[in-house]
């Protein structure tokens, strides 16, 4: 099913990326460049699934999912964290932070599609 | 560039570009004793995105220097290391190293490892006991559930984490039964699981996709009503999965709720059932059966389920059902709901409340940036075409005029109206071309440390305007040039931190960079504060290397202008910086060929500076179009200072081939252009002649006569040396309204270079 996916992220080519990944799956894309502007885009869509960094200026991806969570509309939405990071401890973080799932950068974006069906059907 | 990777590609390495120089910045802010923590951050990220979208293009070797940098300033922002010289210098290298690996790699190519390894290294040595902590906790356990029996715990932490659980660990747990059979899955969610965002329904649906499932669900934890709460999780699925794929794909659609469930997996018909009570699967299924709803009483069998999402139609389907309400067996019971929050906000697919009255196309983010990035031929194509349309509005003019239609208010103003226009379309085109000096002289903060490094000074640079814009030909051209001088700066012209102590100077040198607009003109300056130029020395230098008569008697600028010539050089020995062969005459050719002019100052004892004069731009200049003789000729305007007519007794022969003007109180030399360019014979009287009053740039002046003075205007510049080679006195060509041909002259280089004549200017500018 097509979802309409919030993907937030400062690196320009990483946006560039996941857009064209989540437009070939035929999945409706909607782009911000950090936390802060994640949550302007929030109050103009109802997406399915977020997908965010975690470094980012401004508002990290941290900070940005708890301002999600708080939103009672969003506090079960299925929220990917990517990160570069594939420790344990930063998955722990970033669960404890609110996040559903992560992935992985460099992501395969056959694995990003996947991973959103299986978060967010 | 169709490729839409390529494309990303390409912006990645413009990206990097930006980050590098966010980089610089901080270092910069850092080195000048900035430490906010948004300033490291900064840094930090810079180095993370890189290293993010080099591993999206597989560029390893970038990847892993950035890791491992990225490692060192990640210890520096958690203040696990403080920041010394010592790290900020390595630092500075690093950048310089992250750098030259971006360049490379954007060509395919990769650094020589022995570049990096001493620098990883170091990197690695500043980070190592930090690391080791970090280990300790990578091993830390996440939630396990190690007391249910039955269950093969969870380990959290998979090292490598690309969602494909391949850890040994995890292969023991399947270790029983390890068949070719269909795969036995028990999951059990836990509370925690329906909080986090995951939802039972779409694991199980991925699950089915990975090949045939059959799926039951057991409730046989479900308690009587009256102890029900809301907040537990009371369902295990049992599944018998037939499929192709291997058990880390079946952990990787697990991966997500690693820790937030009880998972076990067997392989082989004859495995145990963990839970020891669930129904035997009676009904084929590709889909999830749904949950329980009787309480504690016999299952019922298990219901197919609908193809449709459930919750894409039900808005208030319960969070922990993973099928809607519809096929439920005993639709009258009450129905313990294994809700685990009491938020009635429903789940996934469906979020409820969006803001039905936004479209969804005004939804779009908008851009932070307004900015677009173009292709650089497209720009120049622009810049040509536009260079075309002032050559058409000229002629266009010129034709008006020739056929007397300029009384006409109509067409004069239109055709006012038009040149305005023309000239305002051009000078937008030009500003796109214009970049900020800054990527420029970040480059120059490289070429500092290095040949500070190697030739054991500690110098500083310095920089201001670095937000001065000039065209982005001239930059990338400025480039040598500017690391020539730079070079010379660090290696020549600052002395060692001994002697600086002892003339009373901090032992730290200091170069400064700036940039300005004056006049129309970009002024770049380089300076150091050491001991200036060591005239008599270059002067000595000169004469030993047979460049001047010895013991001539030369102006301060005269000598510091020796520098120049080709073949000179002040280093007594050849350092590893002032390589070979590029003197401060190839600088000046270079500055030349920009349109642009270079000149000295030196104060003994306080440091010298180098001017350079730079055109805004190298597609268009103002010019004044004359006649000599049977030729017409274009003067840059910025090169004219006054314009006269001669009267009897201006001029004044001085030896045989000389004359000179004068010109209020002083005297300048007087240089024929008919003659000097052989397009007439002297002339013998000089009275009426138009004189062009040319200043130089070292304050030197030269009058050049001409027959007439035709026309001001903005010509569009055509290179002549790719065709003719350089023609000296004869910057380029111009086209003019009448499709007549043009050449531009170079005054600096045509006095230079005139016969005879020139030579004496300096002096003569001094007598005066």
């Amino acid at each position: 099913m097509s979802l309409e996916v919030l993907a937030v992220d400062d690196s320009r080519t990483m946006r560039d990326m996941l857009r064209l990944t989540l437009n070939d799956a035929g999945f409706t894309s909607h782009l911000a460049e950090d936390g802060q502007h994640g949550l302007e885009v929030l109050a103009e869509i109802a997406p399915d699934v977020i997908i965010t960094d975690i470094n980012m200026p401004r508002l990290d991806g941290f900070g940005f999912i708890d301002a999600v969570r708080a939103q009672d509309s969003y506090r079960t939405l299925p929220i990917l964290v990517l990160t570069t990071e594939s420790s344990a401890e930063l998955k722990a973080r970033a669960r404890d932070a609110g996040a559903t799932g992560w992935i992985v950068k460099p992501f395969d974006p056959e694995k990003l599609v996947r991973a959103l069906q299986i978060v967010a059907g | 560039m169709s490729d839409p990777m390529q494309e990303i590609r390409a912006s990645f390495f413009v990206e990097c570009e930006e980050l590098l120089e966010g980089l610089n910045d901080g270092l910069q802010a850092m080195d000048d004793g900035d430490r906010d923590a948004e300033t490291i951050n900064v840094c930090f990220r810079a180095v993370h995105s890189i290293k993010g979208g080099a591993g999206a293009f597989g560029l390893d070797q970038l990847v892993a220097f950035a890791h491992v940098f990225e490692t060192a300033m990640d210890a520096v922002r958690d203040g696990k290391l403080e920041v010394t010289p010592e790290i900020l210098a390595l630092f500075f290298q690093c950048g310089d190293l992250l750098y030259d690996l971006v360049r490379l790699a954007r060509d395919d190519q990769e650094l020589e490892e022995d570049r990096l390894a001493p620098v990883v290294e170091q990197l690695e040595a500043l980070v190592e006991t930090e690391e080791e902590a970090e280990e300790a906790v990578d091993f830390k356990p996440m939630t396990l559930s190690l007391d249910l029996p039955g269950l093969a715990p969870l380990d959290a932490g998979d090292g490598e984490g690309d969602g494909a659980a391949g850890d040994e660990a995890r292969g023991e747990n399947a270790g029983e039964g390890d068949g070719t059979g269909p795969f036995e899955i028990t999951f059990t969610p836990l509370p925690d699981l329906y909080t986090s965002g995951n939802e039972p329904l779409f694991l199980l649906r991925a699950l089915a996709a990975l090949g045939t499932a059959q799926t039951r669900c057991s409730w046989d934890t479900t308690p009587p009503l009256a102890e029900y709460s809301s907040a537990t999780s009371l369902l295990t699925w049992q599944i018998t999965l037939e499929t192709d794929s291997d058990e880390a794909a079946i952990r990787e659609v697990f991966d997500f709720v690693d820790g937030l469930c009880t998972l076990t997996i067997t392989r082989g018909a004859g495995a145990p059932d963990p839970s020891g009570s669930a129904p035997k699967p009676d009904m084929a299924n590709d889909e999830p059966a749904p949950p329980a709803s009787g309480p504690g009483s016999t299952p019922p069998p298990p219901a197919p389920v609908p193809d449709t999402p459930p919750a894409a139609t039900a808005g208030a389907a319960p969070l922990a059902s993973p099928v809607p309400a519809a096929p439920e067996p005993e639709a009258s019971a009450p129905k313990p709901e294994p809700k685990p929050a009491p938020a009635p906000a429903p789940k996934s697919a469906a979020p409820a409340p969006k803001p039905a009255a936004q479209p969804k196309a005004e939804a779009k983010p908008a851009a932070a940036n307004a900015t677009v990035r173009v292709d650089l031929d497209r720009i120049d194509r622009l810049v040509n075409l536009v260079g075309e349309l002032v050559i058409n509005q000229a002629m266009l003019a010129q034709s008006v005029a020739a056929a007397d239609l300029g009384g006409n208010g109509a067409i004069a103003s239109g055709l006012d109206e038009f040149q305005q226009l023309t000239r305002d379309i051009q000078d937008s085109v030009m500003m796109i071309r214009a970049q900020p000096v800054k990527s420029l002289f970040q480059r120059m903060g490289r070429i500092v440390r290095e040949s500070a490094s190697g030739v054991g000074k500690s110098v500083r640079l310095t920089t201001e305007g670095e937000a001065t814009e000039i065209d982005k030909t001239v930059i990338e051209r400025l480039s040598d040039p500017l690391t020539h001088m730079i070079r010379n700066a660090v290696d020549h012209g600052l002395e060692d931190a001994d002697t600086r102590v002892a003339a009373g100077k901090p032992a730290q040198g200091n170069v400064t960079l700036t940039a300005s607009h004056r006049s129309g003109r970009v002024v770049i300056e380089i300076s150091d504060d050491g001991g200036g130029i060591n005239r008599k020395r270059v002067q000595e230098k000169a004469e030993e290397k047979g460049l001047i008569p010895p013991d001539q008697a030369l102006s301060d600028s005269e000598i510091d202008n020796l520098l120049f010539l080709p073949g000179f050089s002040t280093a007594s020995e050849i350092s590893i910086l002032s390589g070979r062969g590029v003197g401060m005459d190839v600088v000046k050719t270079a500055i030349a060929t920009l349109g642009g002019r270079i000149t000295i100052a030196s104060e003994p004892g306080a440091g010298t500076t180098f001017s350079i004069s730079l055109p805004l731009t190298l597609a268009v200049l103002d010019g004044m179009v004359v006649r000599v003789g049977s030729e017409t000729l274009v003067v840059p305007l910025s090169a004219i200072s006054e314009t006269l007519s001669l009267r009897a007794g201006d001029n004044r022969a001085i030896g045989p081939h000389t004359q000179v003007v004068q010109v209020r109180e002083t005297f300048v030399p007087l240089i024929d252009l008919g003659t000097e360019l052989g397009y007439s014979t002297p002339r013998q009287n000089y009275e009426g002649a138009i004189v062009l009053l040319i200043a130089q740039e070292d304050g030197s002046r030269a009058a050049l006569v001409v027959d007439a003075i035709e026309d001001q205007r903005q010509v569009v510049i055509k290179g002549l040396e790719e065709s003719y080679g350089h023609v000296p006195g004869v910057a380029a060509a111009t086209i003019l309204g009448d499709g007549q041909i043009a050449l531009i002259l170079d005054p600096s280089d045509l006095l230079a270079n005139a016969s005879g004549l020139s030579r004496a200017t300096p002096k003569l500018a001094e007598i005066a």
